[in-house]
């Protein structure tokens, strides 16, 4: 499905008239409309409009893997102005398998979420979780930690499912290949990673509810990520995202694949890098052009007891915080901030699984309100002054700066001091 | 503080109100016969603030047992309940978690031993008192030697718990009266199961009466409805009786019946610790159309090492296969978050893949249908009908609530 758009610029050749017309002649489930862009960076303020609601970007997606915000319910996700989550189709594939998940409604109907939901393919947990049989041009083998029976992901069964999840947003299976592999393998994923997905595709029973979105593959080679995005951009898909990155690469090969990828990403569609969360990821990358980000990062360190802040973190189960009757973050608004203090998160980490859910609050709120600031400061104009203010209050001194970063935001135009 | 009974039933049932409860926190009043919210720190379990207020019927008292942080507390300025972020409720300390087993053995004259996350702490009534002070708690239990439920126990140690008990009341009424931080809060004596513990207890100045040494799991219900019955005749009629460590809803209509005012309210924390929820049928007027069987008592797979008590026929075992694809609320028009808005399917998968949400949504269920079982039983009392709570008295679980 393509992907309609109404920017403030005119639309002046023929033939790009002629691709609009066309598009919007076929119903579609995504709309993006560019609110702001800014003038020195990448940046993008967006309006991305889906099925079950609108959503703002950028946007940080905040990953609920079996169906739940680990342990926190959908109204206080709804409360904390969430827009759009993920789930994994890996798990819920697993546990409790998609038919029954389509007796209930799609997962929506299953755990009640009513705004957007994203779910990824599967791929990834075939690398990271799973002992790996054999990938195939078929698919991908396994076996299931639960029963040891032998699976095949194909494609068709990724889409398939997420066809029964019902998901506003759905991932192509990629042939996914762990950033620090190099040589032959890594072009080999690419190259099947576009036949899968046009696989992927074809398999899609609800193109006009559910958005299929291609995964840019190459790992760190400039060259193999370039014929990725050459051919998967001739495919006529919604969105994008940038995989294969964040896995324990360098971030000086990090960035240069994220902005690579998005000079030759087409402007009108959105960019979505995949498992990227921390605080100065996500304002880096803004800026060189992604507009979706998600990662399990805040929701996991939450249950450690570790709260984020605008400085870094904060272990909250630290002794030097069983006196310390600030709340985490003064300044923050959210409903833990409002009520309690560290150290009674302290000592309530001793007694009850509430003290995580509270931490668990805390962490998405602080994702959600860094991406509403960095959208108002580009929808505002004045996004190169947020990025200096921000990083002077997460790192001492400039020379704490990571120099990965300091280059990335040279080269979309941001000095800092 | 003072409970004004409105009824007397058979004699020994009382349906009351406790008016005046709290001093500090203004004017509450609390429907007798009532249940306490069991707290961890205040904190009711798996709750937050905004998770818990979905729950319309919250009791005004809430439970805390806080040894174990006393040194946290004496340096909080603003007292407990700023620093829990507690809403508007009366405070009650206790000095033993109702939920938590603990090792016996360890009282002296002079000293009872409590349990925390950290180990074993010690109390001298001093550091009780000290406790206090910091907590500023609208009720305590005066400190008890309560080690006297196992069934056979000497009747030379029954008579040393019952001094040391009475001992112990004495020394806190002393400091009560000489300590201007300890004025308002009120005093429950504690007594140990027994007549003389009774009688004595009853000469003292106490505000109500907790009743001690009769926990579920010490005794079967008929000893423990006669010695209710037998204590209760030598406490004055006007002072509520807290019953400490029972929950089952069988036990607690029997022990409203010998006399009992208040509960203390950790049995929903307990069912849903081992993934359950409270189903059962408390209508005064059961329809026979929608009775069905019940299931029938089942331990629980995996016996929490926490939990002495076995799953009850008052619950259904959500992790049971039987649920997978069940898409009913828990229980049919209950009106709690948890079944207004999923299913018993979901519930299921959230307790087959561990998550966390499950103990909260159990949490929210099962606190709203123990609360709708204590505001049945004194509508039953009301009604002179207490023989028609709970259906009947053989546990026969029924559909609908």
């Amino acid at each position: 499905m393509a992907a309609t758009t109404a920017c403030e610029s005119q639309i002046n050749t023929s033939e790009e008239s002629m691709h609009v017309k066309k598009a919007l002649s076929v119903a579609s489930p995504l709309t993006l409309k560019i609110v702001a862009e800014c003038p020195v960076t990448k940046a993008r303020a967006c309006e991305l409009i889906l099925p079950h609601s609108p959503v703002s970007t950028p946007v940080f997606m905040p990953v609920g893997t079996q169906g739940t915000m680990k342990g926190i319910t959908v109204d206080q996700l709804d409360s904390l102005g969430c827009q759009i989550c993920l789930g994994n189709t890996y798990h819920l594939g697993m546990r409790p398998g998609p038919e029954l998940i389509e007796k209930a409604n799609g997962l929506h109907g299953f755990m009640n979420w009513k705004r957007n939901l994203l779910t990824d393919s599967g791929g990834f947990q075939m690398v990271s979780l799973v002992e790996l049989s054999e990938v195939t041009e078929e698919g991908v083998k396994f076996k299931s930690p639960y029963d040891g029976k032998e699976i095949l992901l194909t494609p068709e069964k990724s889409i398939g499912i997420q066809n029964s999840l019902g998901s506003d947003i759905m991932m192509q299976l990629d042939d996914v290949v762990s950033s620090t592999v190099t040589g032959p393998r890594v072009e080999e994923a690419m190259h099947r990673s576009v036949r899968w997905l046009d696989r992927c595709i074809a398999a899609n029973k609800n193109p006009h509810k559910q958005n299929l979105f291609a995964i840019i593959q190459g790992g760190l080679n400039a060259q193999l990520r370039k014929t990725c995005l050459d051919e998967m951009t001739k495919r006529d898909v919604p969105g994008f995202a940038i995989g294969g990155l964040s896995g324990g690469e360098e971030k000086d090969d990090f960035w240069r694949m994220v902005t690579l990828s998005t000079d030759h990403l087409p402007r009108e569609k959105p960019r979505y890098l995949m498992g990227v969360g921390y605080a100065l990821d996500l304002v880096v990358c803004v800026a060189l052009g992604c507009d979706m980000f998600d990662c399990v990062f805040p929701t996991r360190t939450a249950r450690f007891g570790s709260a984020l802040v605008p400085w870094g973190s904060l272990q909250v189960k630290q002794k030097q915080y069983a006196k310390d009757f600030k709340p985490i973050d003064p300044d923050c608004e959210c409903p833990t901030c409002k009520r309690h203090s560290r150290a009674y998160l302290h000592a309530l980490f001793k007694n009850d699984t509430a003290a995580m859910h509270h931490i668990t609050i805390h962490n998405i709120s602080y994702q959600l309100t860094l991406m509403r600031s960095v959208r108002q400061s580009i929808v505002d104009g004045r996004f190169p002054e947020f990025i200096r203010t921000f990083m002077k209050r997460m790192f001492s001194s400039p020379d704490q700066y990571p120099s990965w970063a300091v280059d990335a935001l040279a080269s979309v135009n941001i000095t800092l001091d | 503080m003072q409970l004004e009974l409105s009824r007397v039933v058979h004699g020994t049932s009382r349906l009351g109100v406790l008016r005046g409860v709290g001093n500090k926190a203004g004017e509450y009043s609390l429907d007798t016969p009532g249940c306490l919210l069991y707290t961890h720190l205040g904190t009711v379990p798996h709750l937050t603030q905004d998770t818990l207020h979905t729950l319309k019927h919250l009791p005004c008292v809430s439970q805390v047992t806080l040894a174990e942080h006393q040194e946290v507390l004496e340096e909080v300025k603003d007292g407990f309940r700023k620093f829990a972020g507690l809403h508007d409720t009366i405070l009650y300390l206790s000095l033993h978690d109702p939920a938590a087993a603990y090792p016996t053995g360890y009282t002296t004259n002079k000293t009872v031993s409590v349990w925390g996350s950290g180990g074993r702490i010690e109390l001298t009534v001093a550091k009780f008192m000290a406790l206090l002070k910091t907590v500023q708690p609208d009720w305590y239990q005066s400190i008890a030697d309560g080690e006297t439920w196992e069934s056979n126990t000497s009747r030379k140690r029954v008579r040393k718990s019952v001094d040391r008990t009475l001992a112990h009341l004495d020394k806190c009424l002393l400091e009560h009266q000489t300590t201007p931080e300890l004025e308002g809060m009120e005093v429950f004596g504690v007594v140990e199961g027994r007549v003389r513990s009774a009688k004595e207890t009853a000469k003292r100045p106490v505000v109500g009466f907790c009743l001690d040494g009769l926990q579920t799991g010490s005794m079967d219900q008929g000893l423990r409805t006669e010695l209710i019955s037998a204590v209760n005749r030598e406490l004055p009629e006007h002072k509520p009786r807290l019953l400490q460590g029972v929950g089952r809803p069988d036990e607690v209509l029997a022990c409203v019946e010998a006399g009992v005012d208040l509960f203390e309210g950790f049995f929903p924390f307990q069912v849903t610790e081992r993934g359950c929820a409270l189903y059962f049928n408390y209508n005064i007027y059961p329809d026979p159309e929608v009775t069905g069987t019940a299931p029938t008592m089942q331990p629980n797979g995996e016996v929490n090492p926490e939990d002495q008590i076995e799953m009850t026929t008052f619950e259904i075992n959500l992790k049971d296969k039987r649920f997978q694809d069940d898409f009913a609320p828990l229980v049919e028009g209950c009106g709690c978050y948890c079944c207004q808005n999923h299913q018993r399917a979901y519930i299921h998968h959230l307790l087959v893949t561990n998550e966390l949400l499950a103990g909260v949504l159990l949490m929210i269920h099962n606190t709203a249908h123990y609360q709708g079982f204590f505001k049945a039983l004194r509508d039953a009392l009301a009604n002179d009908n207490l023989d028609g709570t709970l259906s009947n008295r053989d546990h026969t679980v029924t559909t609908g609530c």
